[in-house]
């Protein structure tokens, strides 16, 4: 199946390289770096690329570039899911994955990928197996490994989950404090067009834990109205029978972090867009232009929204702006042409708002359409599908842990065309 | 809701000093071993972690010579950090190569892969390595085994092929799936390397193909699809074992099992979409609802074979196959699982194998997919565009899901585009139009050029909006931006083309703009379009021609040829007054610089400007050149992407990839249907046989069974837990998230043991179980009646399937002459598998006694391999006894008033924690009211004991009982643990006191490290006794079934036949416990070694007592 990986930086610059089977030269990455020239946006290199003997599947995660070679048929999906799941796996390990930190632990990360999979065919994937397997780096460990002389880096006995039924948790787990917490984030998608109507809206959301109970836990999680939840897919530790039959999740949680559940609700349900934005934006024959945008709060339940951050991506003819905003700060950076205005928390009596003037470059027609805005935003305490959790409860162990529950919303690919 | 939320605040910092502190990246410095390496590596940006000259070479060559590990291992680091960097370090292949009997795990680690990354190039220096890895792949530890078999099936040295193939044949019979998962992955290995051993590698994976392991499935699959997919018919008697266990895969293996079923599927079954594609469902699929699968799972397999019978019979109309149906129904629920690829091969299965009206279910999954990782959006894209292609109203409901967004890349983009112009319809194009006028401003001008060949292909598929579309696209001419405008042109052009008559009035507007436009495609349009149509603006098109022709050395080359092409047909529709432009512009092209000008204008002038005489062909030149044009037809980028299999890596690319099989065709009549009737003794054959041969006795069974699931279902939640797991149970229907029961995972954890022993198990399961619904006084009979059942019934698949029929029915009566014990987990139980798999079994044999000839080296480790083999020919070695654990009271019902309860030790590893002793409780209710929440009340236990409680029991009904499994440390004392069983009825009082026998596990060992551990534990520690041994027990089968009924032990191969020696280990403390028997009639030695002389002494007398006894 996956025949090599090549992590690739940013600079363009093969600097990790693994190989399943026989090795494969790296001049194979050429490839890649040809189709990379030929776009502009790291982006928009397109993910599939066939050479004569093999097929490059590359993904774009925190600026690297993680190049597949594969040589025969393999569903393509596998191979992405699977390199994103890697990413995934050193974001765990070293709370990060960018090209210093997999060079300051390249031992680990070699150990890992060597874990992950055999002969290009998963092997040991789940977080909680390979930890118990190849432990992460610890700064207390590395201390006494030091002292005592002995390196307690791998693992010597096979983790148990990975034999049982429950790969994703281990045994023998063990904590003073229990403690249970779950996080509803939603994320809205919108499109809203010119005039402020809605052209489309749906919520992402998904539910994070983080569980640090001791034993063998069985928990079970029910919704006060489970029936918004148009789609959902689960962490393989959800029985999915339970879910179908009573819409209960029931389910014997990994160790630690992970990402329970989530879910989709569509188009077809009325979705509470919690921002509005008010602008005129105008180009002028003659090099010039008006910009003003003004936000405000609509449908967010009372609670502030925060974090608001304002994304334009200027045309490629707009030489600079002039701006001044009443709150928060804004910049603007003359390559991209992207002007970010980070507002802050918004205050419902005193309306954020920028304005200034735009400096088209000279001798070039003014652009034909307004840029469309990208608008970020976070809501505390509000699950803005009224999604709501009714009650955790516990069997298979007897002490009482301490349960929360958290949700956010905040915007996801929250698009104002203006 | 109130206490959560409350104290929230709190959380943020929780996780951040949580189990994971988020610092570690900094404050750690990377070499564990803190010698003077550590300061390079602490600074990454130095290049001297990556950089090694020749002079460090010499360096690292001495610290891997050292006798430090702490100095290896910093070696070892550092050379992997230049073989991930992809540098050379091939030249320390000797010294690298002889620390591979390093003690240190993490050097080892680290010396198996550089191995496997250089050993191909330095075959000869390779070869060292072998025997230490032969040695490992006996070692008691599967993880170690599994390593050394990844090794050495990954250093891809010819040579040592024959050892590979050894390798992989021992390592398919070992008890640890893990291990024999990692024997799957090797045989594609081998295959690679010696394409030859083919034949010899489907034997040995047709063995692990019936594994019936969750974790080998999917690698197995793997090894299949990659050495031969083309055999097929290994796959008819796992089929349904692989359905059933689908949902309990790993998702990877999920993945390929699914891909590799879908072929199975269109080879096998035949085509559902038959006759209109009207399937019809038997009538007991309507009652029961056709996707209200799971529950009723068991009984549709039970008919299954009943079914095709009947259908053989009549050919139409079409009934699905039960076969073909439980595929569908049982990856179904995959379509809600995390990993895209596992979502994406549920959609490709439905896709091609589904009846279409039960497609539209995956639609709403893929949606989903449409919010991951963009790469992940890109291939579910192309395959949704392929599938709206066929399936329009699909994904109808899904359009603005479509819908484009500005930070989408390009290709994502494209795709977007396309789908939505598949999915237009009359109801709907206008808002798309809508969408798309918003695309056209987009300053990503390749996206806007690709809007505007959508907004032409809707047009062109939609006649009701060909007029809006072209108005709207004849606006867009006047766009500033060129490429739009071209683009514009371009499909106006095939718009017109289509419908000619109506449009005179966007030709001229066209013409018009003839000066304005620079792009060349487009002006090459424009001209093609006035040639074609002259007729119709017969004032402006010989103007445009002279205009033309008047700028014509500056034109591209594609403008020049349309001028060419336009001269033409206007010299002959018009001659009069455009003649001699037409020569003009002939004479101008003679000469130019293109020599595909030149011969065009050459051949042109044959057919106008002939002076003298005109060639035959000219007078036909108005039917050549102005002939009617087909109207080209918009079609989409992704046509011709539905040759391929959906979600393959061929149709993302449109192309043909290395190892891509064809799709085939649905066969016309069904293959023979019965091949998937298992031959072997699987597991849920039993389930099938008793309900298949006794439909009047048994049927009711699963519907009261039913009917107490959902009665009990609306009482607790928690009871309904026990309820589900004992209705999955009692059917053994071996899929189902419902595995995940914690109750059950402790089984499933020795599953690879137990799996073996395949019948005997499950027959008692269900006949547990069912006694268990009914009557506790009915336990007998029901069992009882099982096994007649299984003698009597006539065995159908043939010889083969005699001998383990009769075995079984063996098990099944020991199971129920004790009452039947669900989990009687040993770990060495192959009664069944030695009979019912005789040819495997028999060639172990050989193989090992080839295996100890190859390497000398390895000859005190072949008696180590032979026990954690365990199919050893060791003529005293017992297998597959079944020690039937005893029941014992806990709770009678004169003194409870109606409750009994009896437990047992399960003797398999507590769920709870690896130091408890696993007992299974068993809750009945004889009385005449119902008890309700039973749990563990107050608890005395000694100091370092810990109960685990059982589940509570919600409640239990008059004559109705259950289990629950409660583990309990004794912290390795026959200490008694008391505590309180306490319900609503009253609370009572009990006591648990195991056996010394029970607080100990299995602990596998070979004869000569038992020996040294026997050696060690002398003096104080040894207990030993002479032993007056019952006749009876002095065969080896009666004396090990006797000593493994007193304590958990493992037998220990011996080498001298009348000794015999067994292992185990304290669950607590995990001290050794060390047991042999030298037997010599009337004076047998009994000795037992063990840490604690405690657990000795008292093990002693057990021992005695029951080799002394005549029972």
């Amino acid at each position: 199946m996956i025949h090599s990986l090549f992590i690739i930086n940013s600079t363009g610059d093969v600097f990790l390289e693994k190989h399943w089977k026989s090795v494969v030269n790296k001049s194979i990455c050429d490839y890649f770096f040809e189709a990379q020239s030929r776009q502009t946006n790291p982006e928009d290199v397109p993910p599939v690329i066939a050479t004569p003997h093999h097929y490059l599947i590359n993904i774009y995660r925190s600026s690297l570039y993680f190049v597949a070679v594969v040589t025969t048929e393999v569903p393509p999906l596998f191979v992405i899911e699977f390199l994103h799941r890697i990413c995934d796996t050193f974001e765990d390990y070293f709370s990060d994955c960018n090209e210093t930190i997999l060079k300051e632990h390249f031992v680990i990360v070699y150990e890992l990928l060597d874990e992950m999979l055999d002969n290009g065919f998963p092997l040991a994937v789940e977080s909680n197996v390979l930890k118990e397997l190849i432990k992460p780096p610890n700064f207390l460990r590395t201390i006494t490994d030091t002292v005592t002389g002995k390196s307690t880096g791998v693992s010597a006995t096979l983790p148990t989950g990975q034999l049982s039924n429950i790969p994703w948790r281990r045994t023998g787990v063990k904590y003073t404090n229990n403690e249970a917490y779950f996080d509803v984030i939603e994320e809205i998608d919108a499109i809203i067009d010119k005039s402020g109507t809605t052209v489309i809206a749906e919520i992402q959301g998904y539910i994070d834990c983080l569980i640090k109970l001791s034993g063998m836990p069985d928990l079970t999680l029910s919704f006060v109205n489970p029936r918004l939840l148009d789609d959902v897919s689960f962490h393989p530790c959800v029985r999915f029978k339970r879910w179908e039959a009573e819409k209960i999740l029931s389910f014997v949680p990994p160790d630690g972090h992970f990402r329970m559940m989530s879910y989709h609700i569509g188009t077809n349900n009325m979705v509470a867009i919690p921002v509005y934005l008010r602008h005129n934006i105008s180009f002028r024959e003659g090099g010039g232009g008006r910009f003003e945008v003004t936000i405000g709060p609509k449908q967010t339940m009372g609670k502030p929204v925060e974090n608001v951050v304002l994304e334009v991506p200027f045309p490629k003819s707009v030489l600079n702006v002039t701006l001044t905003c009443s709150q928060g700060k804004n910049s603007f950076d003359p390559v991209s042409k992207l002007m970010t205005w980070d507002v802050g928390k918004i205050d419902p009596s005193k309306l954020p708002n920028i304005k200034g003037n735009i400096t088209l470059q000279t001798g070039v027609p003014i652009p034909e359409s307004n840029p469309t805005i990208t608008v970020m935003f976070t809501i505390q305490q509000m699950a803005v599908s009224g999604l709501k959790v009714n009650r955790l409860d516990m069997y298979g162990e007897k002490y009482k842990p301490f349960k929360g529950v958290k949700y956010i919303t905040r915007a996801g690919k929250f698009q104002v065309r203006t | 809701m109130e206490p959560f939320g409350a104290q929230y605040a709190l959380y943020p910092n929780m996780a951040g000093n949580g189990f994971q502190a988020s610092s570690y990246a900094n404050d750690r410095p990377p070499s564990s071993t803190g010698s003077g390496e550590g300061d390079i590596s602490a600074d990454p940006a130095s290049s001297g972690f990556f950089t090694t000259d020749y002079k460090k070479h010499d360096d690292l060559k001495t610290m891997l010579d050292s006798n430090k590990d702490s100095l290896k291992l910093e070696a070892m680091k550092r050379i992997i950090g230049m073989v991930a960097k992809g540098k050379d370090a091939s030249d320390l292949f000797p010294p690298v190569v002889k620390n591979v009997v390093s003690k240190n795990l993490e050097v080892k680690k680290l010396v198996y892969v550089y191995l496997t990354r250089y050993a191909e190039e330095q075959q000869d220096l390779a070869l060292l390595s072998i025997s230490t890895f032969q040695r490992a792949l006996k070692d008691p530890n599967q993880l170690i085994r599994a390593s050394a078999l990844r090794v050495l099936s990954s250093i891809r040295v010819p040579v040592i092929t024959p050892i590979m193939m050894l390798a992989i044949k021992e390592a398919v019979m070992d008890m640890s799936p893990y291990v024999r998962k990692t024997a799957a992955h090797a045989i594609p290995k081998l295959y690679s390397l010696d394409p030859e051993t083919k034949d010899q590698l489907i034997e040995v994976l047709d063995r692990l193909l019936a594994d019936k392991t969750t974790l080998v499935a999917g690698s197995a699959i793997q090894a299949f699809v990659e050495i031969c997919p083309e055999r097929i018919d290994l796959i008819h008697k796992n089929y349904r074992k692989l359905c059933n266990l689908l949902v309990d895969v790993e998702e990877w293996g999920q993945v390929v099992i699914l891909n590799m079923l879908t072929h199975y599927c269109r080879t096998q079954f035949i085509s559902p979409n038959q006759d209109g594609g009207e399937e019809i469902e038997r009538p007991f699929y309507e009652s029961s609802g056709k996707d209200t699968e799971d529950e009723d799972d068991d009984d549709e397999d039970d008919d299954a074979d009943g079914d095709k019978k009947k259908k053989a019979d009549k050919p139409a109309p079409y009934v699905m196959d039960q076969d073909h149906r439980l595929l569908l129904r049982q990856s179904k629920p995959l379509l809600n699982s995390r990993n895209a690829a596992v979502v994406m091969a549920v959609a490709q299965l439905y896709h091609h194998c589904a009846p279409k009206s039960e497609v539209g279910v995956v639609a709403k999954s893929l949606i989903r997919l449409l919010r991951s990782h963009k790469e992940i959006q890109y291939v579910v894209l192309s395959n949704i565009a392929t599938m709206t292609d066929k399936r329009k109203s699909m994904f109808e409901p899904y359009l603005k899901s479509f819908y484009v967004r500005s930070c989408d890349p390009l290709h994502v983009k494209l795709l977007k585009l396309e789908i939505l112009t598949s999915l237009a319809t009359e109801t709907n194009i206008s808002t798309i139009l809508r969408e798309f006028q918003t695309y056209v401003t987009s300053s990503d001008k390749d996206f806007a050029a690709a809007t505007i060949q959508a907004i032409g292909r809707c047009a062109s598929s939609i006649a009701e909006v060909t007029d809006t579309c072209l108005n709207g696209l004849v606006r867009l001419m006047s766009n500033r931006d060129e490429a739009v405008v071209a683009e514009s042109v371009v499909v106006i052009k095939k718009l017109l083309q289509m419908r000619p008559s109506e449009h005179k009035g966007i030709i001229c507007h066209m013409a018009k703009m003839v000066d304005n436009i620079t792009v060349p495609m487009a002006r090459a349009s424009i001209l093609w379009l006035i040639g074609e149509y002259s007729e119709r603006v017969p004032k402006i098109a010989p103007d445009v021609l002279r205009r033309m022709a008047k700028n014509f050395i500056n034109e591209e080359d594609i403008v020049k040829l349309q001028i060419l092409n336009l001269a033409v047909k206007m010299c002959i529709t018009n001659p009069k007054q455009t003649k001699l432009l037409c020569q003009y512009v002939m004479n101008l092209a003679k000469y130019d610089q293109n020599y595909d000008i030149r011969d065009r204008s050459r051949f042109l002038r044959q057919f106008v400007l002939t002076s003298d005489k005109p060639c035959a062909l000219a007078k036909y030149s108005k039917k050549i050149f102005l002939a009617t044009k087909p109207a080209p037809v918009l079609e989409s980028l992704t046509k011709g992407h539905d040759n391929y299999q959906l979600g393959s890596l061929s149709h993302l690319l449109n192309m043909k990839t290395t190892g891509y099989q064809e799709l085939p065709e649905w066969p016309a009549v069904a293959p023979d249907t019965t091949v998937r009737n298992v031959e072997l003794p699987p597991v849920w054959k039993e389930e099938r046989e008793p309900v298949r041969g006794s439909k009047k006795t048994k049927q009711r069974q699963p519907s009261t069974d039913l009917k107490k699931f959902y009665s009990s279902s609306s009482e607790d939640d928690d009871d309904e837990d026990d309820d589900e797991e004992e209705d999955d149970d009692s059917t053994e229907e071996e899929s189902g998230d419902e595995s995940a029961e914690d109750k059950e995972a402790s089984d499933e954890s020795d599953d690879e043991e137990e799996k073996k022993k395949a019948s005997s198990d499950s027959s008692e399961d269900s006949s547990d179980d069912s006694s268990d619904e009914s009557e506790d006084s009915s336990e007998e009979d029901s069992s009882d009646e099982d096994s007649d059942k299984e003698v009597k019934k006539p065995v159908k698949p043939a010889p083969v399937e005699e001998k383990p029929k009769k075995s079984k029915s063996k098990a099944d009566a020991k199971a129920s002459s004790s009452g039947g014990g669900g989990g009687a987990d040993l770990l060495l139980d192959f009664d069944d598998l030695g009979p019912s798999l005789p040819a495997p079994a028999a060639s172990s044999n050989p193989v090992l006694g080839v295996a100890d000839l190859l390497t000398p080296t390895a000859a005190g480790s072949g008696q180590v391999a032979s026990s954690s083999l365990s199919t050893s020919s060791q003529s005293n070695i017992v297998q597959g006894i079944s020690i039937v654990p005893k029941e014992h009271e806990l709770l009678n019902r004169l003194s409870s008033g109606g409750l009994t309860v009896t437990y047992k030790y399960t003797r398999t590893i507590s769920i709870f924690s690896p130091k408890m002793v696993s007992l299974e409780l068993t809750f009945t209710n004889a009385g005449d009211k119902p008890f309700s929440a039973i749990k563990v009340g107050d608890k005395k236990t000694q100091a370092g004991m810990e109960i685990h409680d059982f589940p509570e029991i919600a409640s239990l009904g008059v004559g109705s009982s259950s289990t629950a499994l409660m583990g309990i440390n004794f912290n390795d004392t026959t200490q008694a643990a008391g505590f309180q069983l306490s319900s609503e009825q009253g609370s009572f009082s009990v006591s648990i006191a195991a056996p010394v026998g029970e607080l100990m596990q299995p602990h596998t060992m070979g004869e000569a490290e038992f020996k040294t551990q026997q050696g060690k534990l002398g003096g104080m520690n040894e207990n030993r006794e002479t032993v007056a041994i019952t006749e009876a027990k002095t065969s080896p089968d009666g004396l090990c079934r006797c000593v493994r009924s007193v304590a958990n032990l493992l037998q220990v191969p011996s080498s001298q036949p009348d000794v015999y020696f067994f292992a185990a280990q304290t669950l607590a403390t995990s001290t050794l416990v060390l047991v042999s028997v030298k037997v010599q009639g009337k004076s047998s030695k009994v000795t037992v070694n063990c840490e604690k002389m405690v657990i000795g002494t008292m093990l002693l007398k057990d021992l005695k007592r029951a080799l002394t006894s005549s029972e």
